[in-house]
């Protein structure tokens, strides 16, 4: 009834293997994929390498995640607003890759569109871009930024139809539209599946071909 | 020199931008981006309709802050406070929030800063005492932005000058700083130069020289904030 990728919260879960490299769509705790992430941290599946901007907060969210133990290392823009990352970083317990908001958006986008790096001005001449190649251009510095792609993305979107394709909600929307273009397996948790057709294809955000799981919060 | 009260050297500030920005508006749209503390509250001082400012998790046109009991968590600015619609505002995912303030369409961004030197270097994002970790979109905005206004105190809690001759926390950018504003000053760089153009009544020239590290000329329209 909800069409052929409707799968569980628990069965979607499930195509996340220890070691893989997940990408979740959240900024803050607007707009992550809530239920996928404590499926994730009942399922004890470990030594992951989380992308996502944040990590939520202790034992919230993404944070749960740490908590447990689970994560390998990570890849995003801020994690002061869960003070537990810096402390398992100090303690070698993880690794962390800073990249600056902007260039962490665009290096998902670019790995969703098929180029594998791009030069930009944010950066360059500052601690981000040490080991990077820096090139000149209109006589402005730039750095060669790679582009970042996952095994499987976790994304958060308001409402499917049964194909997959997808709207969003306010500002929940942040990084999931360009994530669900970034990984081999996207799976996307929505509060609603609607009947294809319903949706108004001129206010689809995330067309279907990008969606391989759709699950259904049960809250 | 007479001390300038926590608060009321914020609001100082917050009030000194948003009267700029408000003469800037008369030539057309504005638009701003507003970085944490400080430059949050210049929002509630800018009077021109013709300002619209932008969130960069994906929002152009955010309101007021969310009133009590009309809190939704899905709505929200880069510093996670709850904030409400403007009519006309719009959202993007965060690739072309980005893609509009790298792009340069985006007139200011507004934000707080650790230490400015005189060349207009910017050190806002870590201090390295092992607590932190995090950049956020503060290289980004300063890189990408128009123009870039610093909204800080003058001096630091523990009384160290902000304004110094060289960044000694890791920089945010190279030579991005447009336009300082404390509650004692305001300066701007011009030919790679730091120029006072406003002061504040509590303070002399020489005394405001005495909290300032950094080198700064005066500019010939020298006058009051």
């Amino acid at each position: 009834m909800y069409g052929e990728k409707y799968r569980s919260i628990e069965d979607a879960i499930a195509r996340v293997k220890p070691g893989s490299r997940i990408m979740v769509g959240s900024f803050g705790l607007a707009g992550y994929p809530e239920e996928l992430i404590e499926a994730l941290a009942a399922s004890g599946t470990g030594d992951l390498t989380i992308i996502s901007n944040d990590l939520g907060a202790p034992g919230i969210g993404l944070g749960k995640l740490l908590t447990n133990n689970q994560i390998r290392s990570l890849i995003g823009t801020y994690y002061n607003w869960n003070p537990e990352v810096a402390v398992a970083y100090n303690e070698g317990r993880i690794s962390v890759k800073l990249v600056p908001q902007g260039t962490f958006a665009e290096a998902v986008r670019a790995a969703g569109v098929g180029i594998p790096a791009f030069f930009t001005p944010t950066g360059a001449g500052t601690e981000l871009a040490t080991g990077k190649e820096t090139k000149e251009f209109a006589g402005r510095a730039c750095v060669l930024e790679e582009s970042i792609h996952a095994d499987v993305a976790l994304i958060k979107a308001y409402k499917a139809d049964e194909l997959g394709n997808l709207v969003y909600y306010k500002t929940a929307r942040n990084f999931n539209p360009v994530m669900a273009m970034a990984a081999d397996t996207v799976i996307a948790e929505v509060e609603e599946i609607v009947p294809t057709g319903s949706l108004n294809p001129e206010c689809i955000v995330t067309p279907h071909i990008y969606v391989d799981v759709l699950t259904m919060r049960k809250s | 020199m007479q001390v300038i009260l926590e608060q009321q050297a914020k609001e100082r500030i917050a009030s000194v931008i948003a009267r700029y920005f408000d003469r800037k508006a008369q030539d057309g749209r504005l638009f701003i981006n507003l970085g944490v503390g400080i430059p949050t509250m210049v929002a509630n001082y800018v009077t021109n309709p013709h300002i619209y400012i932008q969130a960069e998790n994906g929002m152009l046109g955010v309101g007021c802050a969310a009133p009590e009991g009309q809190m939704d968590h899905d709505l929200i600015n880069a510093g996670r406070t709850c904030i409400t619609e403007t009519p006309g505002c719009s959202y993007m995912d965060s690739a072309a929030s980005f893609g509009m303030i790298r792009g340069g369409h985006v007139d200011a961004t507004v934000i707080g800063a650790f230490e400015v030197d005189q060349k207009g270097n910017i050190a806002n994002w870590i201090i390295p005492n092992g607590k932190q970790l995090g950049v956020g979109g503060a290289m980004d905005l300063v890189t990408g932005a128009r123009e870039v206004v610093i909204a800080m105190q003058h001096s630091s809690k523990n009384g160290k000058a902000k304004l110094v001759k060289q960044c000694s926390l890791p920089i945010t950018g190279i030579g991005e700083a447009d336009m300082v504003v404390s509650e004692y000053a305001v300066f701007v760089f011009e030919g790679g130069k730091l120029v006072l153009k406003e002061i504040a009544p509590e303070i002399s020239v020489d005394e405001l020289r005495g909290i300032t590290e950094a080198e700064f000329e005066l500019s010939p329209d020298l006058h009051s904030m």
